[in-house]
């Protein structure tokens, strides 16, 4: 267990930018395209180093997204980027006929998801991205936790051959891993050990998790087992096999609607599998709000105080059903 | 390809697209007998750069039919190009068939795009596009669009991108039939003056009569001024070739009947 406060680190986008333009030192067919978001997604890092492999499209998602099946379909492999809610609801049909269903080698990684971007609102927040990449044939879904996991699992998708969805988030991230952790797209990361409960989450929500462990350690005695399962589709089932057996009990937090992401995809691998008993911490079914990122977490029930609450009642829910002498 | 081959050529579509919808119970006859012509000047007529023994060819043109209900026509083509067997066309639209109902690179990988939901194709292409300039190939990529898809606000997003990038090695074709699903394009969505939209987003523009091989391979073959991209208005006639089919939009969507079939084939004998 980690007893340390984390050290704040860059924002997920920020590691993308950066580690975008090591990608394409080294790859001369990775492509950019942005639909001028290029300075928020941060792909303007790119743009700069490799103005002629560098496309800002204008505000045109759509075209965006059927380009870069073209430019797939050619060799290149494309990465294309814009806030999260932009390029799913606005490209969608193309990121369905142009990247799912002819299966070309593009790399959708979106910024600003989740509510967690703040102050612009519920027009900009994304909510929605995470099932709609879901429910693509063949993608692979990734949100990485901090900056280290953004730049390992950004070479994972670069070398993986087919569509994969990325997200990343707008604020500063703490730091979860060391500089050099492995990462293979597929296999969850457990952060911490314990066999009262797990808790299985991604992205921003993962220092959340760590701080919810530690105080109900400390409070309360409950040992956790923190998963960041950073990729949520195709989701790890040997993790989940053998987490849910050692400690009957999985608590699911999200940044992200219930239906159609992660809590739906750990919810139907364990009732297909190992039945065991869930609670899901998410944004409710409802848009937010302006406010900063920290009083959004609070609002909207997903920071650590309301993973500890919702994990308590796990546990109680357990000890009333026998699990627990 | 000398003209009286290529018409015999465009007819031999015909009758392959009649046959097939025929056969299928389904599919596009209209639209696709709209461009037979323009896909035998493609095909046959010297205006694309292509090898059929060697259809992976890196320097190939590349063709995608953004209007991917006209796929009938395209799979006649491909087969008298030798690319598929004139034997798969009867499976047209039948399970486990590489020629599905829209265009689907799974099934028949010569396809350069899987297409079938509208407006797509052009912005594919501009990829391509782009990935030739990229690569310093001298490859051209074709693009052959609906005059009812052209109301998809993704055409001109692509058409917008592709004068401001100057890729003169970009063609949009607009089969320019007249109908779509619903009826008369001038009754659900006018889009004249059509030439001047091409124009204004700036393409070099031609307007043609999309059935006078003349026309077609001068408007094809003609090298547009440096660096614009071209736009060919095809006018055509829906279901053009049979007389019951023509101007009709009865048969966007519908495949004709046994008895149609025969009338048609008459027709088209």
């Amino acid at each position: 267990m980690m007893k340390h406060e984390l050290a704040m680190g860059m924002a997920t986008r920020d590691a993308y930018g950066k580690e975008l333009v090591a990608l394409g030192k080294q790859d001369p067919n990775v492509v950019v395209l942005d639909a001028d978001l290029s300075k928020s997604t941060k792909t303007a890092l790119f743009g700069k180093a490799f103005p002629q492999r560098f496309f800002n499209v204008g505000i045109c998602e759509a075209n965006m997204v059927s380009m870069a099946a073209g430019l797939a379909l050619s060799g290149k492999i494309p990465f294309i980027s814009s806030f999260a809610v932009f390029l799913m609801a606005k490209g969608f049909d193309q990121l369905r006929m142009g990247i799912a269903y002819p299966h070309t080698n593009v790399k959708v990684v979106v910024s600003h998801g989740g509510i967690s971007i703040g102050e612009d609102g519920p027009s900009q927040q994304s909510i929605e991205d995470i099932a709609l990449a879901c429910s693509l044939p063949g993608f692979i879904v990734n949100v990485p936790a901090d900056e280290v996991a953004m730049r390992a699992l950004l070479r994972a998708a670069h070398s993986h051959v087919g569509p994969v969805f990325m997200r990343a988030g707008r604020p500063k991230t703490p730091i979860i891993y060391r500089e050099g952790e492995k990462f293979e797209l597929g296999k969850g990361k457990v952060l911490t050990h314990g066999d009262d409960l797990a808790i299985v989450t991604y992205g921003g929500l993962v220092a959340e998790a760590i701080r919810a462990a530690e105080r109900l350690e400390r409070e309360s005695s409950i040992r956790t087992t923190v998963i960041d399962m950073h990729t949520i589709k195709p989701i790890d089932g040997d993790l989940l096999r053998e987490t849910a057996a050692r400690t009957a009990a999985v608590l699911v937090a999200e940044e992200a609607l219930a239906d159609g992401g992660l809590a739906s995809a750990v919810a139907r691998w364990l009732g297909e599998n190992l039945p065991t008993p869930m609670a899901i911490v998410s944004i409710p079914d409802t848009y937010a709000e302006s406010a900063t990122p920290a009083q959004l977490y609070e609002k909207y029930g997903l920071s650590a105080p309301s993973l500890v609450e919702a994990a308590r009642k796990l546990v109680a829910r357990k000890v009333r059903n026998g699990a627990i002498a | 390809m000398a003209d009286e081959k290529l018409k015999e050529m465009a007819r031999e579509i015909r009758r392959h697209v009649i046959r097939m919808t025929g056969e299928a119970g389904s599919g596009h006859p209209g639209g696709s007998l709209s461009m037979a012509e323009l896909l035998a000047a493609l095909y046959f007529g010297g205006v694309l750069r292509h090898d059929p023994s060697n259809p992976s060819w890196r320097d190939r043109d590349r063709l995608i039919l953004s209007k991917g209900h006209g796929c009938p026509a395209l799979y006649a083509a491909l087969a008298e190009a030798g690319y598929i067997s004139r034997d798969v066309l009867p499976t047209f639209r039948k399970i486990g068939s590489p020629l599905q109902g829209h265009p689907d690179r799974r099934f028949l990988p010569v396809l350069e795009a899987s297409t079938g939901s509208l407006g797509q194709g052009l912005s594919i292409g501009i990829g391509m596009a782009l990935a030739a300039r990229l690569d310093d190939r001298p490859y051209r990529t074709f693009v052959i669009l609906g005059d009812g898809e052209i109301d998809e606000g993704q055409i001109w997003e692509a058409a917008a991108f592709a004068s401001f990038h100057k890729l003169g090695n970009l063609v949009a074709i607009v089969d320019c039939n007249k109908i779509q699903l619903d009826g008369f394009v001038k009754e659900i969505l006018d889009m004249d003056p059509l030439a001047d939209k091409w124009r204004a987003f700036g393409w070099e523009t031609r307007e043609i009569d999309g059935h006078d091989y003349g026309q077609i391979l001068g408007a094809m073959t003609n090298p547009a001024p440096q660096g614009k991209p071209l736009a060919i208005i095809a006018h055509t006639i829906k279901g053009k070739g049979v007389s019951f089919m023509e101007n009709n939009p009865e048969f966007h969507g519908v495949a004709p009947t046994a008895d149609e079939v025969v009338k048609a084939l008459a027709e088209l004998a």
